[in-house]
């Protein structure tokens, strides 16, 4: 790893670590002399509060500032949270033309502006967008300061396309999550520093290798039986700890075990933050019915037995509701097969998606349909390291592992054959070692299901 | 893999030969393609041994370099090369028809419409498998940058005239054929793999003889054990099959060549050719070499026009001939840049070429799967398997209008389907209707059916066109995909690349790049 990260003292205490990182981040951003600053954020160590942050004092020291975000639903998370954090703050929301453009939830804020049109929201002193939309926006004086979220999501592309409308840049984002992708192939791009599939930050510091590198060094999300595992398998070179400490965080359940397995998977996971349901092994479609049955088990079980979720946020232990549930799985239709099989046991309101979709959200606890599960094959896409990031980074307890027995045999059988792209970075960690990092640690809690 | 392509495998396996993944042809095959069959050096990449090429199935050109590690003897080739191949490649550039596009006027910044010329019709290359491709791609990159004693009369081994321009023309044809639904260049394993689903891997569909076989097996045989016959079977010994022993009797169709024939035939017939001292032994030994090359290229050179006469026997695919005028105007495009006297493709893009070449990939790829689904009931199949798509018929529809202070007709539509497609609040969906598309957003799940709001296709009036909104009884296909995606934004110019992508580049590297300069292991 090239790059600046300031030494971090491992004797502070996490606030005041996170505190010194996030003054030396706006330090940087607000007096630096580069154009550009970039901060490494691991799952939940508040990169969107720095946003908010950064976009304020950015915006006090009078410098015009745009924001880019990926998706629409991030937008309108910001600037809702700009919005709350100052009210008298001008924000523009610049949206597509379509219909239901943004969240109705931004029209509570008297101080934002919306418009699909840029000029209508020139003056203001933050303007926040998409990627996608910013790239239409042509003829208009260059903004000063820009701030790029998830900029490890963006591709290089789409940083092309905008990065004319900005002086200054400050971009941050999880470099373990997933990369962005092509669906058509880039290899003949491969290995340069320019490469229109690779994602913004890796183009960003080829070309200006002397730009500040920042870190957050502390997850608030992730309880402290997460932290370690999900910070060596997944950041080895960049490591990060938990804000909390063991016994931070609770789950208790008001009804006791029945014995049976996804009882028994809940009380493990209640125990040690991790819980392993393993299905006999087998090979099959990627719906798996019994897999997915068990997955809606799961859930089913966690909401009849009462479970409620202990933590520094309240005194009182919080019911653990519907809302506060995820399901992550590698396929659409493997989402959708969840769906169905909890609406056939009366479970509404859990969030069930792909990694994609749960890109920066947060629960308390989550039910993950493992990506090999009863596969015959251990492809690219499958070991991709950033999916399961995603899917094990997601929760504030508890993450139980649904999955076919095998994987360590499916690994073996399967090791890395991608071609080797001269130039091209080599990705740290590499999946097939973090997916057998993993899966060794899962199996100490391991449950076995008995259909 | 979808799940309709490993029914199909299942099937083909049960069946012993293969079944049909299409009712109709998706790539455009020209009345006259150009079938090129390459081989090249083992352990020497870019060294052509030699290659059959033509227009005419029954006379094919053999080109053969029986020396590929001299220089000269490779040029030579490559200007044989050229003088089969350019006439052909060039022979469409005249034929041309008008069209009207927009263009921006540079004085008023305005668009208006000029009228400017396209080819009638474009040349076309059918090679055998994917390597033919990559191979094609590899003798552009060898060719186009060398220099003519025309244009640098101090180039220290000129190369033969007309070379260089093949090579810009064969790099032309390799980049395009990186465009998915493209048809300038095509290979005939991926051409046949795209229409029928064997029983074997996609690796295994790499070979054409072993492909061929599944698909139209000899009589008496199934698809499974011809396959297997012609991927393995050798020449007995030598008692009985002389000095074919050992070697594979159905050839791999290139450009690699089969080991055994490498060492047993081919390393002897060149060490006699590098040995012979007069010009009647040379001439003999190059004879030799000739009918070696030869007896591994002709059984390709077969297969290719096999498999060009089973794709002809399907209809071509509705959308066929729009991807087909694509590639009459790239071709009409690099005709263009030719003729202007530009300098020859960069070695590397630069970062706007290279993010504007992958954009409007992505836009074809979207546009190919969304024709490809319209033009073939099976291939929507698999679609409406995979839940991007659902079909099924009107049950109910109810006027509606939408709020606002101009009320349009938002008809409520619903559908009843045994699909499942995967549609939730706020999707869109679309038909075709007529000439144009028709759009929809999901409103719910009913008992009988799923209810949809038209939102557009219904004319700018007060009163939907007639024939635009369904009526009960009507079987309509919904798809989740668009039917005619949009390419992206545009991009800076590459004079303006921002700093985030290193800057605009330096003075005069966008123009011309130089040729490699030698190096100390530029052995040859």
């Amino acid at each position: 790893m090239n790059g600046s990260f300031e030494p971090e003292d491992a004797a502070l205490d996490p606030g005041t670590a996170a505190a010194r990182a996030t003054e030396a981040i706006l330090h940087s951003t607000l007096h630096g002399t580069e154009r550009g600053v970039v901060v490494d954020s691991p799952p939940g160590a508040g990169k969107s509060t720095l946003v908010v942050r950064a976009a304020r004092e950015l915006a006090a020291a009078g410098r015009p500032l745009m924001v880019v975000a990926q998706t629409n639903a991030q937008v309108d998370d910001l600037v809702d949270r700009l919005a709350t954090a100052d009210p008298d703050l001008p924000v523009g929301r610049l949206h597509s033309s379509e219909a239901n453009p943004y969240d109705t939830v931004l029209d509570r804020h008297p101080s934002v502006r919306t418009s699909a049109k840029a000029a209508d929201l020139a003056g203001l002193d933050v303007v926040i967008s998409t990627a996608a939309k910013w790239a239409y926006v042509s003829n208009v004086e260059p903004w000063q300061h820009a701030i790029v979220d998830e900029a490890y999501q963006m591709r290089s592309d789409a940083l092309l396309a905008v990065a004319g409308l900005f002086e200054r840049a400050l971009f941050v984002g999880d470099p373990g999550q997933l990369d962005p992708f092509s669906v058509v192939g880039a290899e003949q791009w491969a290995g340069l520093s320019h490469d229109p599939s690779a994602s913004a930050v890796s183009t960003l510091l080829a070309h200006n290798p002397e730009l500040p590198q920042h870190r957050l060094p502390v997850s608030w999300r992730l309880p402290a039986s997460a932290a370690p595992l999900v910070s060596d398998a997944f950041y080895p070179f960049t490591p990060f700890r938990s804000g909390t400490g063991p016994g931070d965080r609770r789950l208790a359940f008001a009804v006791a075990s029945d014995g049976s397995a996804p009882d028994r998977v809940l009380d493990e996971a209640a125990e040690a933050g991790w819980g392993l349901l393993e299905l006999p092994a087998r090979n099959t479609p990627r719906t798996d019915p019994e897999a997915v049955r068990a997955v809606a088990a799961v859930v089913r079980r966690l909401l009849d037995r009462g479970t409620t979720a202990a933590s520094e946020r309240s005194e009182e232990p919080v019911p653990v509701t519907a809302d506060r549930i995820a399901v992550g799985t590698a396929h659409r239709d493997q989402a959708a097969a969840v769906r169905t099989a909890l609406a056939e046991l009366g479970v509404p309101g859990v969030a069930v998606d792909t990694a994609n979709r749960l890109q920066g959200r947060e629960f308390d606890v989550t039910v993950v349909l493992h990506p090999l599960s009863g596969r015959p094959d251990a492809s690219a896409f499958h070991l991709e390291t950033g999916r399961l990031c995603v899917l094990a980074s997601r929760h504030r307890h508890a993450c139980i592992v649904v999955c076919r027995a095998g994987v360590a045999e499916l690994l073996d059988e399967h090791p890395s054959t991608e071609p080797v792209q001269l130039g091209a970075t080599v990705k740290f960690p590499d999946g097939w070692e973090a997916m057998f990092s993993t899966w060794e640690f899962w199996s100490r809690h391991r449950v076995p299901w008995q259909p | 893999m979808s799940l309709m392509t490993t029914l199909a495998r299942m099937e083909a396996v049960a069946a012993g030969r293969a079944q049909p993944a299409a009712t109709v042809r998706h790539r455009h095959l020209s009345a006259r393609p150009m079938a090129l069959v390459p081989l090249t050096t083992a352990g020497e990449a870019g060294a052509p041994l030699g290659a059959l090429v033509g227009t005419d199935r029954d006379a094919p050109r053999l080109l053969v370099v029986p020396q590929p590690r001299d220089r000269d003897l490779r040029f030579a080739f490559l200007a044989g090369l050229a003088d089969a191949v350019l006439p052909y490649l060039e022979g469409y550039a005249d034929g041309v028809e008008t069209e009207e596009r927009k263009e921006t006027d540079p004085e008023t910044g305005k668009k208006v419409p000029v009228e400017v010329e396209l080819c009638a019709d474009a040349p076309q290359l059918l090679v055998p498998g994917a390597g033919g491709v990559e191979f094609v791609r590899l003798l552009g990159r060898s060719m186009r940058f060398r220099r003519t004693a025309e244009q640098d009369p101090q180039a220290p081994y000129p190369a033969p005239p007309h070379v260089p321009l093949l090579g810009r023309w064969l790099t032309h044809c390799a980049e395009r054929a990186r465009v998915p639904g493209s048809s300038m260049l095509l290979s005939m394993t991926d051409l046949l793999a795209r229409h029928w689903a064997t029983g074997q891997s996609g690796l295994e569909d790499q070979h054409l003889g072993a492909l061929l076989a599944w698909i139209d097996p000899p009589v008496g045989e199934s698809g499974a054990d011809a396959a297997l016959r012609v991927e393995l079977e050798r020449f007995p010994d030598a008692a009985s099959s002389g000095e074919q022993a050992g070697l594979l009797r159905h050839p791999p169709s290139g450009p690699a060549t089969d080991p055994v024939f490498d060492n047993r035939l081919l390393a002897p017939a060149m060490a006699r050719f590098d040995a012979a001292r007069s010009a009647v032994e040379r001439r003999d030994a190059e004879r030799r070499i000739r009918e070696l090359v030869a007896s591994q290229l002709e059984p390709a050179w077969q297969l290719l026009w096999r498999g060009v006469d089973l794709l002809r026997k399907l209809p071509e695919g509705g959308h066929v001939a729009d991807r087909w005028k694509r590639d009459r105007w790239s071709y009409t495009g690099h005709r263009d840049r030719v003729r202007a006297g530009e300098p020859p493709q960069p070695k590397r893009d630069d970062a706007v070429t290279a993010a504007q070449k992958l954009a409007s990939r992505e836009t074809a790829q979207a546009r190919l799967e969304a024709q490809e689904a319209l033009d073939d009931p099976l291939v929507m199949a698999a679609r409406r398997l995979a839940g991007e798509a659902f079909a099924g018929e009107v049950t109910e529809v109810v006027m509606a209008r939408s709020e606002g202070r101009r009320p349009m007709p938002r008809p409520l539509v619903t559908v009843r389907t045994d699909d499942r497609p995967h549609v939730n609040d706020g999707v869109r969906v679309f038909r075709v209707l007529g000439d144009k598309v028709q759009s929809a957003e999901f409103v719910a799940y009913e008992p009988d059916g799923i209810v949809l709001r038209l939102t557009g296709g219904m004319g700018q009036g007060k009163e939907p066109k007639p024939g635009s909104v369904p009526e009960e009884g009507d079987r309509l296909c919904w798809t989740l995909f668009e039917h005619a995606p949009r390419g992206g934004p545009a991009l800076p110019d590459p004079e303006a690349t921002p700093w985030t992508h290193g800057g605009p580049p330096p003075e005069g590297t966008l123009v011309a790049d130089a040729p490699d300069p030698p190096t100390d292991e530029d052995l040859l």
